[in-house]
């Protein structure tokens, strides 16, 4: 076995370029002859447009051309498209209103695009753009659901009630029923908080277009090129895919926010046609800010129906949902299929009926931010499931362990569809308590306390499905795409190795962990293979990456690839060394015949298979380069135990999280050290969703969180080290036996800090608290408690 | 940005006829300020005068019962200059915490005092241990030198050369970042010298940085962190915005308060 | 366009440039130095940190006209050939980048530290970087990376 395989802790390979300088990021590509764009972006969240004067912008010096909504109408270019479509509870397909990638007649949000300019340079660009008179007739603007629920103002004109849709899932009579006969019902309210995801790559795009053969090409910062080739090519600008060619070169973080088919893709693929020269954007941040789609933003009431023993009857769970102004390519299927198929947590609840309203608002669109859907539904569940147990009078912990799914109850399927295929959580809960001295916490506390502080301690228990998706179940519930991925394994003549896999790295770091899959199924050095990904010119086909799916998904492709690879390399040996292909056996980076000392090295056999002199050509071609498709079975299931220590200080409502333990269950861990960095990294989100980080807009739409002087992002100082362990249960449904990681730190942790706040501020009588939970508002809900309004 | 002409003056003199003969100048230190303005287009001179090329405007002096500190001296210069520490060690910790390291590295004193930034920190140490400000022209008491938030007494071509500090008997600096920007959202600097007490609050008032004159008195009996803790502020004139209400900046005002007399000591 | 000459990396280098020329764009858009990254507008993010005259600043935030003469050092000035910064090669060994957008600041931020406060404690480490961001690390590994490269750098 290779000591760079399965299991090691290889220091990664796309390092060196990024710690020299020499990473090749969107913006820092340039072609020959490119000019620059500046978009001209509403500055107002709701308003028709009555004219638009450009001349004046037109004769600015440098300018190439300024270009609008109606010449992208002129030109038959098409709408952004939804890839997902949910239907109602009455059957009706959901609304999907019109979203032109250049304003027509309304803007719907601040930074929705009016306008481009391309000039000679970007700032000259930007100077044309403040030229342009647009003539608004300013609307007011919906920005909270329950009023655009109400209706008097229209996002769209085509869509009453700004509602998108109305969807259900789960057995409403039978969760009447557990209500009905329940002992105790805990009940809570509670909002998602809207986020900013804020990848620190800007997104930007080149666009160029080849008049001798008609070819585009695009450098994007996205998470999957050929999504966005299928999209933008198929339904936007009807640009056939072999005359497209997407390139996502490194990008700089995505968590989602660069999934999406964004208009600046298309208006800059459409316009360089136009102006015949290569064209650059750059987001500034500030356009990050009101051009990125958001995450979360969520409204929910739910209910829990208990026995007297604290088990759980049945679970009745209501939610709006923010969808902004437009449908973002995913933001369908987030807050339905990503979220309420996992209300059953990691419990044994029977009944569980949820209703999810969408609504259009004079926002940012919404869509997947890590762990997408089922953040919001951890955050639920861990609230709730802690409110009961403080109502029950029964220790956090044991409501949780009288509830648990225990290990051999799986395959376990639940009352919201899925069906989790293994897992044990209670064992990862039992060593989060052991790993965060749960017992011995009334000690820290009343220590804390001799300081001033208030200390409080909180837990979550999740399971999240990840690794999507099995391509029928998704498009039986309404994706317009297949789930699968695609991997290339091109053996060459000496022996290295070049995997093309359709997924997308930005940050993950596939680049060393998928050639350690090949290292272990070859048996050759990681150093021996290259990974190569983002360039649909490259790379036959791919989905991407997105919902921790690159291994649990790229990697069972790479496998069947090099298994591929492996049996026709078996076939050239048998020939060469004279056996029957039934006695070559591979190990260790050898064939050998079974019972004999004949062998050969893997690259004597890559070589014969490009210099076939004595070789089995009747029977097999030459080369040794295999592709291969993987759709998988099943979702994966991580899953874990995180467990949050707070002090606050009661003087000033600051919050410090002292100590954070996560266990997790990831199944099998290829790479520890980079597991170990993303459970950080998902941590760090998870930690600034519950107190730092929130999206505001005032009643007029102007977002007041624009940029990072009002939108806190956590810093060094605001984190502590973390304590991460993996203990886990083999993945059942991929031949890796691998899980996903990418998104488990951001769902499972908001909960338990929260929970964590709540049992500090506990003794004062304080009981609830949203996210973000600054300072401001945890001194808020101090002065509002009840203990001190009694003392007063 | 806008365009606009760069010139880098190499005398006072030099720097001021410059600036009597643009059309809209704007005179740039560390520019930790006015670069970022300038990017934002929130601003559009036609002239940027920089300073850094003029000799003697940086450094400090120590003269006994007072130090003088260069209007072009880094926060970082401050914050690690010997004098500083010994005599003033409050003023070395407020300029220890402006921005971030990078900030510390580049922005000046007379440029943030130039600008007045309503939740900038040397405003409260200039307010609060009762500074003069030198000028090109004359002294300016620090009870009259600002003039309400990015405004202060300061004529158009007028620069601050350095400021005066006089040594306190007891200071303390304490303050509350806003947790986006990691301004002042309150900060307090407590002074007592030669038998005057002045409490110095930047980042909350609505008109910028102003003395708390309840807290002045409770401490003027009493030089205890109770005593300032003890101060009900009235939240009427302060900042109200999306991190802090009036009425949490009030409170605030009084905790912080309380915290730099116990740094005070 | 005035002329703006300074010295990048040990090399002398000249450039003709509009005075609103920022000296990121200078370093990227001018000598091609695309290491040094530009994350936000506001100054905060420090992906772009460079040291000038031998101390770290935000090349967001500094006119390239106001360098002139200046002695920069960027990303791409750090390593010996093939052989990486003992800083670099800290952050390589303890998983200190994940994009690796926000890691040219961190690093040329990280030596400032250090030059400045040789043996930093872990508190300090997080405090100095109050002006450089970082999306997917958590910081925990930069941290990690920080107090390694200090003490390689201590020797």
């Amino acid at each position: 076995m290779s000591d760079t395989g399965i299991g090691a802790s290889v220091k990664r390979v796309e390092d060196l370029r990024f710690l020299t300088g020499n990473g090749n990021y969107t913006d820092d590509i340039n072609r020959p002859g490119q000019s620059h764009a500046w978009l001209l972006r509403s500055p107002h969240a709701h308003a028709k447009i009555n004219a638009i004067d450009t001349s004046k912008a037109e004769a600015a010096e440098g300018v190439l051309a300024v270009l609008t909504g109606a010449d992208m109408a002129a030109d038959g270019v098409g709408g952004l498209p939804c890839g997902w479509q949910i239907h109602s509870k009455d059957g009706e397909p959901m609304a999907e209103p019109a979203h032109p990638p250049l304003a027509v007649d309304k803007v719907r949000h601040v930074g929705d695009q009016v306008a481009i300019v391309i000039a000679e340079t970007r700032d000259a660009a930007r100077d044309a753009a403040e030229l342009i008179e647009v003539d608004y007739t300013v609307l007011d603007a919906v920005t909270d659901m329950d009023t655009a629920l109400a209706g008097k103002t229209l996002v769209h004109d085509d869509v009453p009630n700004n509602r998108c849709f109305d969807w259900e899932i789960g057995d409403k009579d039978a969760v009447d029923e557990a209500f009905a006969k329940a002992d105790k019902v805990v009940s809570i309210d509670l909002s998602n908080n809207r986020l900013i995801p804020n990848a620190m790559e800007p997104r930007a795009a080149i666009s160029d277009f080849d008049r001798t053969t008609g070819r585009y090409t695009l450098y994007t910062t996205t998470q999957n090129p050929h999504v966005i080739r299928l999209l933008m090519g198929a339904f936007v600008l009807q640009i056939p895919e072999h005359k497209l060619r997407v390139v996502a070169p490194d990008v700089g973080g995505g968590f989602g926010s660069k999934i999406f088919h964004y208009a600046e893709e298309a208006i800059l693929t459409w316009a360089a046609a136009k102006v015949n020269r290569p064209i650059k954007w750059t987001a500034e941040r500030t356009e990050s800010f009101m051009t990125d789609a958001h995450g979360r933003d969520h409204e929910t009431h739910a209910e829990l129906a208990l026995d007297g023993d604290g088990k759980f009857l049945g679970l009745r769970v209501a939610t709006k949902a923010n969808l902004g102004a437009y449908l973002s390519t995913f933001g369908s299927s987030v807050p339905t299929y990503l979220y309420a198929t996992l209300l059953a947590g990691v419990y044994t609840t029977p009944a569980i009926y949820a209703e999810v309203q969408t609504v259009f608002t004079n926002t940012v669109p919404v869509d997947a931010y890590r762990g997408a859907g089922r953040p919001e539904c951890t955050y639920l569940l861990e609230r709730l499931v802690t409110k009961a147990a403080r109502e029950t009078g029964l220790d956090p912990a044991e409501i949780r362990k009288r509830n648990m799914i225990q290990p051999d109850q799986y395959p376990y399927q639940t009352p919201v569809a899925l069906q989790y295929d293994c897992g044990d959580v209670p064992a990862s809960f039992e060593s989060a308590l052991k790993a965060a001295d749960y017992d011995g916490f009334e000690k820290r506390r009343a220590d804390a306390e001799k300081n001033g502080k208030l200390r409080g301690i909180g837990i979550s228990t999740y399971v999240e499905a990840c690794g999507i998706a099995p391509s029928a179940v998704a498009g039986a519930l309404g994706a317009r795409a297949g789930l699968y991925e695609s991997a290339q394994v091109r053996v060459h003549p000496t022996g290295s190795v070049t995997v093309y896999t359709g997924t997308h790295s930005h940050g993950q770091g596939h680049e060393t962990t998928f050639a350690q899959l090949v290292s272990e199924s070859f048996g050759i050095p990681a150093d021996q293979v290259e990974v190569s990904h983002g360039d649909t010119d490259q790379v036959q086909f791919g989905m991407g990456t997105y919902g921790s799916r690159s291994l649990a998904v790229g990697g069972p492709a790479i496998l069947k690839a090099c298994n591929k690879v492996i049996d026709k390399a078996k076939k050239i040996a048998a020939h060469i060394m004279e056996a029957d292909v039934s006695d070559i056996e591979f190990a260790d980076g050898k064939f050998t015949v079974a019972g004999t000392d004949k062998e050969m090295a893997f690259g004597e056999v890559s070589l014969a298979a490009y210099v076939p002199h004595n070789y089995p050509i009747e029977e097999i071609e030459p080369g040794l380069d295999e592709n291969a498709f993987y759709d998988p079975l099943n979702f994966s299931f991580p899953g874990g135990a995180h467990i949050c220590e707070v002090e606050v200080d009661p003087d000033t409502g600051d919050v410090e999280v002292v100590n954070f333990t996560a266990v997790d269950d990831v199944g099998r861990v290829v790479n520890p050290m980079i597991v170990e960095g993303q459970v950080h990294g998902g941590l760090a989100q998870g930690v600034g969703q519950a107190v730092l980080e929130g999206c505001v807009y005032d009643d007029d739409g102007q977002l007041l969180t624009g940029s990072y002087m009002d939108y806190t992002m956590p810093r060094a100082d605001d984190l502590p080290s973390f304590s991460v362990a993996t203990q886990s249960v083999m993945g059942a449904s991929n031949p890796l036996e691998v899980k996903g990681v990418g998104e488990v730190g951001a769902i499972g942790s908001p909960p338990a800090v929260i929970n964590a706040i709540l049992d500090a501020l506990a003794p004062l009588g304080v009981e609830d608290i949203s996210m973000p939970a600054t300072s401001h508002k945890v001194w808020q809900a101090i002065q509002a408690s009840s203990v001190r309004q009694a003392a007063e | 940005m806008y365009q606009f002409n760069y010139q880098k003056a190499g005398s006072q003199d030099d720097a001021v006829s410059a600036a009597g003969s643009a059309e809209d100048p704007k005179f740039l230190a560390g520019g930790m300020t006015l670069i970022p303005t300038l990017k934002q287009r929130l601003a559009q001179p036609s002239d940027l005068i920089d300073l850094s090329g003029i000799d003697g405007l940086a450094g400090v002096e120590d003269n006994g019962d007072s130090i003088t500190i260069g209007a072009m001296t880094r926060h970082v210069d401050v914050a690690n200059n010997d004098t500083v520490k010994s005599k003033i060690p409050a003023l070395a910790h407020l300029a220890s915490h402006i921005g971030d390291p990078q900030v510390r590295n580049r922005g000046t004193i007379g440029g943030s005092l130039a600008n007045n930034d309503p939740a900038a920190d040397y405003p409260a140490a200039v307010l609060g241990l009762n500074a003069t400000v030198i000028t090109n022209k004359r002294e300016i008491a620090a009870d009259d030198f600002f003039d309400g938030m990015f405004t202060t007494a300061l004529e158009e071509d007028e620069l601050i050369t350095a400021v005066k500090f006089p040594v306190p008997d007891k200071a303390g600096y304490t303050k509350f970042p806003n947790p986006a920007s990691r301004y002042a959202l309150v900060g307090v600097m407590v002074a007592q010298t030669g038998g005057e007490t002045r409490v110095a609050v930047t980042g909350a008032g609505q008109d910028g940085v102003f003395r708390a004159s309840d807290i002045e008195s409770a401490l003027s009996g009493n030089w205890s962190a109770d005593a300032a803790k003890g101060v009900k502020m009235s939240d009427a004139d302060l900042n109200s915005d999306i991190h802090a209400s009036a009425e949490y900046r009030a409170h605030l005002i009084s905790v912080m308060a309380s915290r730099a007399v116990e740094a005070a000591g | 366009m005035p002329t703006v000459s300074m010295t990048v990396n040990g090399k002398t280098v000249s450039a003709d440039v509009e005075p609103r020329t920022l000296l990121v764009q200078y370093l990227r858009e001018h000598l091609g130095l695309t290491g040094t990254h530009v994350g936000c507008d506001t100054s905060q993010c420090g992906a772009c940190v460079v040291h000038m005259n031998g101390e770290s600043l935000k090349s967001c935030t500094i006119l390239a006209a106001q360098a002139e003469g200046a002695d920069v050092t960027t990303i791409e000035g750090l390593a010996n050939g093939d052989e990486l910064h003992p800083m670099q090669e800290a952050f390589r060994e303890n998983h200190g980048l994940q994009c690796g957008f926000c890691t040219p600041g961190m690093v040329m931020s990280a030596l400032d530290l250090v030059q400045k406060n040789p043996d930093p404690s872990e508190r300090e480490v997080r405090e100095w970087l109050e002006g450089n961001l970082c999306r997917c690390t958590g910081y925990h590994n930069i941290v990690k990376s920080i107090l390694a490269g200090a003490e390689a750098l201590r020797g």
